[in-house]
Formats: structure tokens, C-alpha cells, sequence
């Protein structure tokens, strides 16, 4: 019995020796993250590529009043007759409709949109011109149009009796102005939520008497994101809808050229937003309600449904970066390129 | 003529026992045929789910190990690491079919040590996430780790088990109402284990894909132990019956040795996945705790032997069987463990520990009651009982690392 013991006992000393012995040459772990961070600069991005060809980033940035359409069609949609004034009616068709956009790469948004789009068509007019907005309800909810600019308190979008209910119309009519850039969007309750569904779009005044430089190139951009779990906070962010958008198709423009942008920020969760430009300082006019830059910088920070125009003339040839500078955001789609052509 | 009455006889329970299945079958047949399936269908098709079980770290990228758990299709579309879309390649692709697994690699500069946030965004935006504490390059089967493991397994669970038998002689002397405390005092150790290690096994069934039903392999793994190592001893008691008490003792001692073994293949489970998955360091205390731990556990194993008419053979070599059979799973489980962990096996062993463990604790209470089960019930028996519980307890502190 003793002897059994002495030998169990030497055992396990010999099990802590040999033990001991491991510890001893167990290495440490040495990991090279240098070729990691090197591809880590190319895998920044979405994954595939736009599967759907309903909306066209490029496209949008130069479309107004429905310019992008052939002739008969653009005439069911908008129609434009000299006033004796001299001014314009606009007339315009807007429906609202329940649709799916692609946000992302093979990523879907259940959006409600005007006219099947996302911002919803760009208006645009001279200051003084009549504009008369029909708007058909073809969605599931009561829905409005509420303009940022000058109207009548009838003309509003926004009180319980202004909501259009599903399959109903209504046309809000007003004279354009104050002249600068603007916004319109639903104003139905809950706002937020109509808002972040996408129910939102740029309303451009020109100004009667324009003493601002002529612009050869004309942009509208407006800076969103899409709440896409709808957990209260937007998981991809874009400019004109599309995340990395104009990252894929770069914006062509040429070197020494006035490009004009129309900016606005519709993004709903965040405060705020901000549009920052490499290599190169462009005008800001505030709104564009004046006809002074305010401000000649390379960033403008702006809160909810706050709008500026911006006057660039890029200095050299070259691809130039734009992104929003809460970078967070532009790591999360709202980024883009200048292709800056001799 | 009874050559023909009798397969006709067998026919007709054949066709008594397949009956209601041919018409279940035509029912359902039937039923997706022409039935109101529409009937059934939501508005709106369930949302997706989606588990991201497993992280690999490794120097050139992230893999997730994901599986559909949910009863429809899952597109992932986009990955976003820590707030920031990036690019990501998957096998076999990017469309998961219900219980269908895949693998998620990202190349993302991840910083060794930092808590790192995934989300994967399904094409109809509904989003899976995953959070890990500590980023930690995850080990591969090489031979740094292959030691690491086994060395763990060997100080956690065959050193102690073995310091543990070490105390036969000594138990050996005690007599009468010593034996009895001791005998007690191993039922209780047995019971706060067998509830440690159930308790394991429910908290883990938690993080199981639904898809796995936890709680069913929890409740088959526990009764399956629990039924075979009831139908052993049965066996083994008529076996036996003429070989005299240390046979039974020494099956008594086996199979106790069998459900601890059980339990530290769970626990080398637990240890290894939690080390591979940077949620412990394995520090100095955490190992001597576990260590202190576990020494009781040679104490169970040996106490029925203590008490017996005649010395068993070859005593060295059992023991050292025992030792084995307790400790070496540990090893086996943190290998395991480290390297191809799923809380599946998680969930199942620690079940059938647990069953085999209650099952041997019974068993040394039943022969102890000798029928009568009120007179288990003396002071000697419930401070024994009482003081098995006890040092499980204290013990217990020392491995909060």
C-alpha cells in the first residue's frame, strides 16, 4: 500500500514537471498586421455592386423640373405658361407612392416617396413665378407637401385638414420665394418618420436680378441617410440616397469652371451633418438668400433641413475627394469624387 | 391452417401500425396540394434571423461564422465593422438558406485588444449584429496551443483528481461514523456539482440557435445519462452480486470517476472556449483555483473504496484509471474547446455530466438508506452532506480569476 502511494506521488510530480517543461517553451503570438492594413485601404466600401437601375445618382445631380425626360413625357408632369407679368405658371404633378430603393448594394429601403424617387424631383423657379403642386396621394398613409418658403397659411401642408388621404389630391399653389435654395418635404405625423421614409426633395428659388457669377455647372445634392432596421438611427448614409454613390461614378467636371451646388441636409437621428471638400475652398451662401458669399471655406456644417449654395471652381486636374467631415457618416456611405478634367 | 392464419395475422398488424401514417401522408399531400396553405401565411414573412456564432481572428482578416436560424431565406448584403461599411467576401455565398451555415471574411484593421462591434445588413435592411469584448488573435491548431491545452487540461484536471486519491490511505482508516461522514460528505460535493454543471449547461442553452432547441438536447443529453448509467449499475449489481462489496465499490468508484469526467470535459469546454475567445486570461489564480477545486474531486472518487473486507488488486492501477478517467476529459475539452468550439457540445456534455453525476450521488444515497430512508437522516450524515456543499462553495471563490 505505502509502495503504491510513493508511486502515485512521483507521478504527478513527474505530470508538473513535464508542465513546467511546456510553460517554458510556449512562444509568445506574433502577428503581423502591416500587409492587413495595407489592403485595409482598398476593402473600405460596400461589398458588390447596384442591382436596380430605377435611380440614377448622376442623373439627379443635374435634374430640375423634370428636365431629364423626353419632351411628351416631361409634360405630364410639369408645364410651364408665360403669365402677363412676365413671370411663369409652373404646374406640376406629384404622386406619392410606396416603393423600394436601393440604399446600398443589394441593400433595400421600403421607402415612401414622391414620384417613386428618393429625394423626391427638384423644383425649381424664378423668384415671382406662380407655382401649382398637384399632389396625388397613392400611398398608404396621409401625406403632405410642406415647402420652406414663402406661402399662405392654407398652403402650408401642415395642419390636421392640410393632410392628403390615401387616394385623395390636392394642389397647393404660391408665388416663388424668398429667391435662394430650399427644401420641401412631408409634414404628416409622425414628421420624423415621414421624413426618414424618405418624403423629402430641393426647391430652388433664382433670383430675379442674379449678380452672382454665371455657373457652367449646376448640382443639386442633398445629404440623407436610411434608418434601414428602423431601430431609430440611420445605418447608411449617402449623398442623393445612394451610399458611395459618386465614390462608384465620380462627378466629371472641368478644371476652372464655376460649379454651382444646391445643398441641403435632409437627414433625420442626427443633428447634424457637414459637407467637406479636399484640395480646394469654395463660396458659401448661406440659404443662397443672398447674393454676397458669406463665407469662403472648405467646410460647412449643417443641422436638419438647413441648405446652402456653394460656388467651386476647382483649381487643378485631379480626383477630389468630398465627404461629410463627421466622418462616421462618410465611412458609412456619404462620400464621393470630383473627376476634375483640363 | 395456422401456416396461413399467421402471416395473415402479421399483416394485419403491419397494416393496423402503418394505417394512420398512409393517411397522414395523403392528408399531407392532400394538404399542399389543394389545401388553404394561404390560409397560414402572414402578410408579412417572418424576419429573418440570423446567428453570428464564432469570430476568428486571424493577422490578414475577420471571418464570422454565421447560420440561419430563422425559417426563411437570408440575403446578406453589406457588412459594416465598428461603424464603417467594408468590404467582405463570403462561403459558399452571400444567400443562406434555412440551418444553412456560412463564412464572413473581412479584411479590417482590427487593433489587438480592443472591443470591436460587427453588423451585417440583410438586402431587406434588417441588421444582425455581433459585439466582441476583446479582439485577441484566435488560436489555430498549431503546436503553441496544442501545449497550451493540454497543459491546461492537465493542471485544471489530472493533477488535482490525482492529489486528490491521495488521500485513500488516510480515508482508508477512518471507521464507522467517519465513513459514513465521508461517504455523505462525497454526496454532497456530487450534488453541488451535479447542479453547477446543470446550471451551465441551462445558461448556455441560451446562446444556442433556436434552430438547435437547447433545452431538448439539454433533457436528452441529462435523462440519456442518467437511464444508462442506471441500466449499467443494474446490470453490474447482478454481476456482482456474488464477488462481494469491493466490486461494487470499485463500480461505484468507476463510475463516479465516469460523471466527473463528464463534468470536466463541460468545464475543459468552458476553459478553452473562453481562453480562444479572449474572455479569460488565464491567469496564475484563475489555474491554482480551479486546481484547489478539483482536488475534491479525487476525494469523491475514492471514498467508496475506503470502506471494504479485503484489499482490491491492484489498487495502483485502478487509481490511476480513476485518475484518468476523471482528469484526462479536461484536456480533451479545452482542445475542443479552443479549437472548434459551438456551445452545442457545450449544452450536450454538460448535460449527460450532470445526469451522471445526480445519478452516482443517488446511487451512494440509496445504499447508505439500506431501504430505509429516514434513517439517512442522522447528524453525522446531514454535516457531512452539509460540509461537501460547503467546501464546493468556498472552493468555488477561488476560480473568479
Amino acid at each position: 500500500m505505502k509502495k503504491t502511494f510513493i508511486v502515485l506521488t512521483l507521478l504527478i510530480v513527474v505530470a508538473i514537471f513535464i508542465g513546467y517543461r511546456f510553460i517554458n517553451n510556449i512562444g509568445t503570438g506574433e502577428s503581423d498586421h502591416l500587409a492587413l492594413q495595407q489592403t485595409a485601404q482598398e476593402s473600405i466600401g460596400t461589398t458588390g455592386e447596384y442591382q436596380s437601375d430605377d435611380f440614377n445618382p448622376t442623373e439627379f445631380l443635374t435634374t430640375w423640373n423634370f428636365n431629364n425626360l423626353p419632351k411628351e413625357e416631361r409634360s405630364r408632369f410639369y408645364k410651364e405658361t408665360p403669365l402677363p407679368d412676365g413671370a411663369l405658371l409652373r404646374e406640376y404633378k406629384f404622386f406619392i407612392q410606396d416603393k423600394e430603393i436601393e440604399v446600398a448594394p443589394g441593400v433595400f429601403y421600403p421607402a415612401w416617396t414622391y414620384n417613386g424617387q428618393v429625394p423626391g424631383p427638384t423644383i425649381r423657379a424664378t423668384e415671382g413665378d406662380t407655382i401649382k403642386i398637384t399632389l396625388t396621394n397613392g400611398g398608404t398613409k396621409p401625406h403632405t407637401a410642406h415647402f420652406h418658403g414663402f406661402h399662405s397659411a392654407e398652403m402650408d401642408g401642415s395642419a390636421f385638414e392640410d393632410m392628403v388621404l390615401p387616394g385623395e389630391s390636392f394642389t397647393y399653389e404660391f408665388k416663388a420665394g424668398p429667391y435662394g435654395t430650399h427644401v420641401y418635404h412631408c409634414h404628416s405625423y409622425p414628421v420624423s418618420e415621414h421624413v426618414a421614409r424618405g418624403l423629402y426633395g430641393t426647391y430652388i428659388v433664382d433670383p430675379k436680378n442674379d449678380t452672382r457669377p454665371k455657373a457652367d455647372k449646376e448640382l443639386i445634392m442633398v445629404m440623407n441617410g436610411f434608418d434601414v432596421n428602423f431601430d431609430g438611427a440611420n445605418e447608411i448614409y449617402a449623398v442623393n440616397t445612394r451610399a458611395f454613390a459618386y465614390n462608384i461614378d465620380p462627378i466629371v467636371v472641368q478644371k476652372g469652371e464655376l460649379v454651382r451646388v444646391y445643398l441641403s441636409n435632409m437627414l433625420e437621428f442626427d443633428p447634424i451633418n457637414s459637407f467637406h471638400l479636399h484640395a480646394n475652398f469654395f463660396n458659401e451662401y448661406q440659404t443662397g438668400t443672398n447674393l454676397i458669399p458669406d463665407n469662403f471655406t472648405d467646410i460647412i456644417t449643417l443641422g436638419q433641413a438647413e441648405r446652402s449654395i456653394l460656388d467651386i471652381r476647382f483649381r487643378e486636374p485631379g480626383i477630389y475627394m468630398f465627404h461629410s467631415h463627421v466622418i462616421e457618416f462618410s465611412e458609412l456611405g456619404w462620400a464621393g469624387m470630383f473627376m476634375v478634367m483640363e | 391452417m395456422p401456416e396461413k392464419s399467421e402471416p395473415n395475422g402479421r399483416l394485419k398488424t403491419w397494416f393496423s401500425f402503418l394505417l394512420p401514417l398512409i393517411l397522414l401522408a395523403v392528408l399531407l399531400v392532400g394538404f399542399l396540394k389543394y389545401g388553404p396553405l394561404g390560409v397560414f401565411k402572414a402578410d408579412l414573412p417572418p424576419v429573418e434571423k440570423l446567428a453570428i456564432q464564432r469570430v476568428i481572428f486571424t493577422p490578414e482578416r475577420i471571418d464570422l461564422e454565421v447560420f440561419n436560424d430563422g425559417p426563411e431565406q437570408v440575403t446578406i448584403a453589406q457588412a459594416v465593422v465598428n461603424e464603417i461599411i467594408w468590404k467582405f467576401k463570403m462561403e459558399p455565398d452571400n444567400i443562406l438558406k434555412p440551418l444553412e451555415s456560412g463564412l464572413v471574411s473581412i479584411a479590417y484593421p482590427w487593433t489587438d485588444g480592443d472591443p470591436i462591434a460587427f453588423t451585417l445588413i440583410a438586402s431587406d435592411g434588417v441588421t444582425f449584429e455581433k459585439q466582441v469584448d476583446v479582439a485577441f488573435l484566435t488560436p489555430t491548431a498549431d503546436e503553441r496551443y496544442l501545449k497550451t491545452f493540454v497543459l491546461l487540461g492537465l493542471y485544471v484536471g489530472v493533477i488535482p483528481v490525482l492529489l486528490g486519491l491521495l488521500w485513500f490511505p488516510f480515508l482508508s482508516r477512518l471507521k464507522g461514523k467517519g465513513y459514513l461522514f465521508l461517504l455523505s460528505l462525497t454526496i454532497g460535493l456530487l450534488l453541488f456539482l451535479g447542479f453547477d454543471t446543470l446550471a451551465e449547461s441551462i445558461l448556455l442553452t441560451t446562446k444556442l440557435p433556436d434552430a438547435f432547441n437547447g433545452v431538448g438536447l439539454l433533457v436528452i443529453g441529462f435523462f440519456s445519462a442518467i437511464l444508462i448509467l442506471s441500466a449499467v449499475s443494474y446490470k453490474t449489481e447482478f454481476h456482482f452480486a456474488k464477488k462481494g462489496d469491493q466490486y461494487k465499490a470499485m463500480v461505484w468508484a468507476y463510475l463516479i470517476a465516469l460523471g466527473i469526467g463528464l463534468h470536466n470535459l463541460g468545464e475543459g469546454l468552458a476553459i478553452g472556449s473562453a481562453y480562444a475567445l479572449g474572455e479569460v486570461a488565464l491567469g496564475a489564480t484563475l489555474v491554482i483555483g480551479f486546481m484547489l477545486h478539483n482536488v475534491t474531486e479525487g476525494i469523491a472518487i475514492i471514498s467508496p473504496l475506503t470502506h471494504g473486507e479485503g484489499r482490491i488488486k491492484r489498487i495502483l492501477g485502478h487509481l490511476i484509471l480513476m485518475g484518468l478517467l476523471a482528469g484526462a476529459p479536461t484536456i480533451l475539452g479545452s482542445l475542443i474547446g479552443g479549437f472548434a468550439y459551438s456551445p452545442v457540445y457545450g449544452v450536450l456534455f454538460l448535460a449527460i455530466g450532470a445526469g451522471a453525476i445526480f445519478d452516482i450521488a443517488f446511487d451512494i444515497l440509496h445504499s447508505m438508506a439500506k431501504g430505509r430512508w429516514l434513517s439517512v437522516f442522522t447528524f453525522t450524515n446531514v454535516s457531512g452532506f452539509l460540509a461537501g456543499l460547503l467546501i464546493m462553495y468556498f472552493t468555488g471563490f477561488l476560480v473568479l480569476g
